[in-house]
């Protein structure tokens, strides 16, 4: 081929080399939820309870000094009851179990949920010890959600709970 | 159907035969592309052809780059977002040019490095003697992958937040990970300064991880093809440039974990899987990604083409010259002391990194056909076709060559298939490779009343044995041993570099300097007639 042409050649297919790579570097753009949404994450890590049976004087005078615990627990913990409503209606439920061979680690649970903007009265309720009935953490709250607004559902005993974020 | 058989002969099974098939398609596809670069940038110049090396250089660039937003990047929450974005507005000149340069390397790295994976397995270049550097090459993806989206990260910007709650929510799906490690990108407050440095600290570590793997991929070659030419390195940096000053690479708005970060101008080379994960799910993704590592490492393990017998060493035959341990592309063969011959030494092939190409053949002084024993045996040759074979067939074709302009066409079983070529006054010899083609074999036609010779071989930067055609084209310039001596007119020889596909160019070609010859367009005279003395050895 002539160097002439040979020259427009490569100019064009580095051109084109350059427009490939320049375009899809930044190109087409990502929308990962549509503009009217909002997203709800639910997560937390939490230990779950475990019965505890206090040790009578007797067994304690049989044990060695440095090991009179007056509690003996149990290692493994119990499993965790999680149900999370959307306006009265059940949005998601679970068990989460503990983690660790020995069923002693904490129980995670991490979930997204896409949902309209709008108003929202969001109720969760916890149960970390599958021994009691019922649910011993609860919280409930009307919430006004706005577009591409992420809220977080978590809990940590030291805000008191289930909390909003 | 038989022209998609690379390698593989009909009395392979059909398991082999369709893998063969199918990667034979994909052969003729990238062999078209690259003979249509070719016509442009020559060989030489083809980045087609030179992808591994143009990967290492798009790799230095990042490192160069990369070490400039180190020494300006701040591992601060605030001060790691608004120290890059710095660099973009008020020094664009300087930093925001070096960042852009950093952004739009790492993507034609990518690039090059799958093109360079799908590349070798259409070649058939990932079993047998390749197999090492095809199970190294495969965890650098891994390392490229992991490298790329860490350093979006680093940014900390909408993108950043986007890519790290993917990225974690991906991981989370590993029993591993437990669920917990999205937790981490949950609220503003979740993140801390020590995140950043932690990250900048894996960003380093990992790219170093790559350059080490690197070196691994490439241990077992000679030669190692470790930069691009000159005019690609400068053609793809003006490219980055251009890019760099049209398209800046910017930060997006600062991340912000309270709101979902949506409508993101997305790196498609880089951070693909995020995408894939939302369509699909976490599980579809791991399965394709381990399902894919796990398809690569077992690749050579899967029926192919039975591995050629390897190259052997007579050790009576070797004077120990070590020409083939310089010419070997694989670095197959060292040297020893020779066990009969005091002070010199001997040639010793390594089974495991033989590729069975017989360079090593026609780099030895002793495979010259001038030899007068009746089973002329060299120093170091190739069973399945050994040097006493080619004299055979070069004499017996000879014998029988008829016509006023007599022709030999030396080629390559990896190129166009020469024997299509074989008239009354044209013999067609196939070798292995063409670097097996000791240049004495071109003397000895011409003085046996041959008017013309064509070596024909791979492409330039194409050779299925990586060296071969460069070797045969330095050994006929007289520029490397064993050369051609200079009693052999040049304009009598014709080397003619042509790919697998284009047999109708290579016939045109001979065609063409056929009638050259015939015209005596070509003026030179033949070598002075020689008839081989034979002696029989009891």
């Amino acid at each position: 081929m002539a160097k002439p042409a040979a020259i427009v050649g490569q100019i064009i297919l580095y051109s084109a080399f350059a427009a490939f790579i320049g375009y899809f570097a930044t190109a087409p753009t990502y929308k990962q939820i549509p503009d009217d949404v909002a997203l709800i994450k639910l997560s937390m890590s939490h230990l779950g309870g475990r019965e505890c049976r206090k040790r009578t004087a007797e067994e304690l005078a049989k044990l060695p000094p440095n090991m009179r615990a007056p509690l003996e627990c149990p290692r493994g913990r119990s499993d965790i009851k999680l149900v999370l409503e959307l306006d009265g209606k059940p949005m998601f439920e679970t068990v989460m179990h503990p983690t660790g061979l020995s069923k002693d680690g904490v129980s995670t649970v991490y979930k997204r949920f896409e949902v309209k903007a709008g108003d929202y009265q969001i109720s969760v309720k916890m149960n970390d010890n599958l021994v009691n009935p019922g649910f011993n953490y609860v919280k409930e709250a009307q919430v006004t959600l706005k577009p591409a607004q992420v809220l977080v559902i978590d809990f940590n005993p030291d805000k008191g709970g289930l909390f909003f974020q | 159907m038989a022209k998609w058989l690379t390698g593989a002969s009909v009395t392979e099974p059909p398991d082999v035969i369709l893998l063969s098939s199918l990667r034979g398609n994909a052969q003729t596809l990238f062999e078209r592309i690259e003979n249509f670069f070719d016509a442009f940038f020559g060989g030489t110049d083809n980045p087609l052809r030179h992808l591994g090396a143009l990967g290492l250089y798009f790799l230095w660039i990042l490192v160069a780059t990369g070490l400039y937003l180190y020494t300006v990047l701040d591992t601060g929450i605030e001060g790691v977002y608004n120290s890059i974005g710095y660099l973009s507005r008020e020094q664009w000149y300087l930093g925001g040019i070096l960042r852009s340069l950093h952004r739009y390397a790492s993507d034609a790295f990518v690039l090059v490095m799958m093109l360079h994976l799908v590349r070798e397995w259409a070649y058939g270049r990932y079993y047998g003697f390749r197999l090492y550097s095809w199970v190294t090459g495969v965890p650098l993806i891994w390392l490229a992958y992991v490298s790329g989206i860490g350093g979006y990260w680093i940014v900390w910007d909408r993108m950043a937040q986007f890519s790290a709650i993917a990225t974690t929510e991906l991981l989370d799906w590993l029993p591993f990970f437990n669920g917990a490690t999205a937790r981490n990108f949950l609220a503003p407050d979740t993140i801390n300064d020590r995140f950043f440095t932690v990250l900048v600290f894996i960003h380093l570590i990992v790219p170093l991880l790559l350059l080490l793997g690197l070196w691994a991929h490439v241990n077992r070659i000679s030669r190692v093809d470790f930069l691009p030419s000159r005019r690609v390195m400068l053609a793809t940096l003006i490219s980055f440039l251009a890019l760099a000053l049209i398209r800046p690479a910017l930060s997006e708005a600062p991340a912000n974990l309270a709101l979902v970060a949506t409508d993101l101008p997305l790196d498609w080379f880089i951070l693909f899987i995020h995408p894939l994960a939302d369509i699909t799910s976490p599980a579809a993704v791991w399965t394709l990604v381990f399902g894919a590592t796990i398809l690569l490492f077992a690749l050579p393990f899967l029926p192919h083409p039975k591995a050629q017998p390897i190259a052997v060493v007579d050790a009576a035959n070797c004077n120990g010259c070590s020409r083939c341990h310089a010419d070997c592309p694989y670095e197959a063969i060292t040297m020893t002391i020779h066990p009969d011959k005091p002070g010199h030494k001997i040639a010793v092939v390594d089974p495991d990194l033989c590729a069975s190409c017989g360079i090593c053949a026609g780099a030895c002084p002793s495979s010259t056909p001038f030899r007068s024993q009746e089973k002329l045996v060299t120093g170091i040759d190739m069973p399945q076709q050994p040097v006493d074979v080619m004299r055979q067939q070069l004499e017996a074709q000879l014998a029988k060559l008829g016509g006023a302009t007599k022709l030999v066409v030396f080629g390559c079983d990896q190129g166009v298939d020469v024997r299509g070529l074989a008239a009354a006054d044209t013999a067609a010899i196939s070798l292995i490779c063409t670097g097996m083609l000791p240049p004495s074999f071109i003397e000895y036609a011409l003085r046996s009343g041959v008017d013309g010779i064509v070596v024909t071989g791979c492409r330039e930067g194409g050779c299925d044995f990586r060296l071969g055609m460069e070797w045969t084209q330095e050994r006929l310039a007289h520029q490397r041993e064993p050369h051609l001596r200079n009693l052999v007119p040049q304009d009598r020889l014709r080397l003619v570099y042509a790919s697998r596909s284009e047999g109708e160019q290579l016939a045109a070609m001979v065609k063409e300097f056929k009638t050259q010859l015939a015209t005596r367009l070509v003026t030179s005279n033949r070598p002075p007639a020689y008839s081989r003395r034979k002696i029989h050895h009891g």
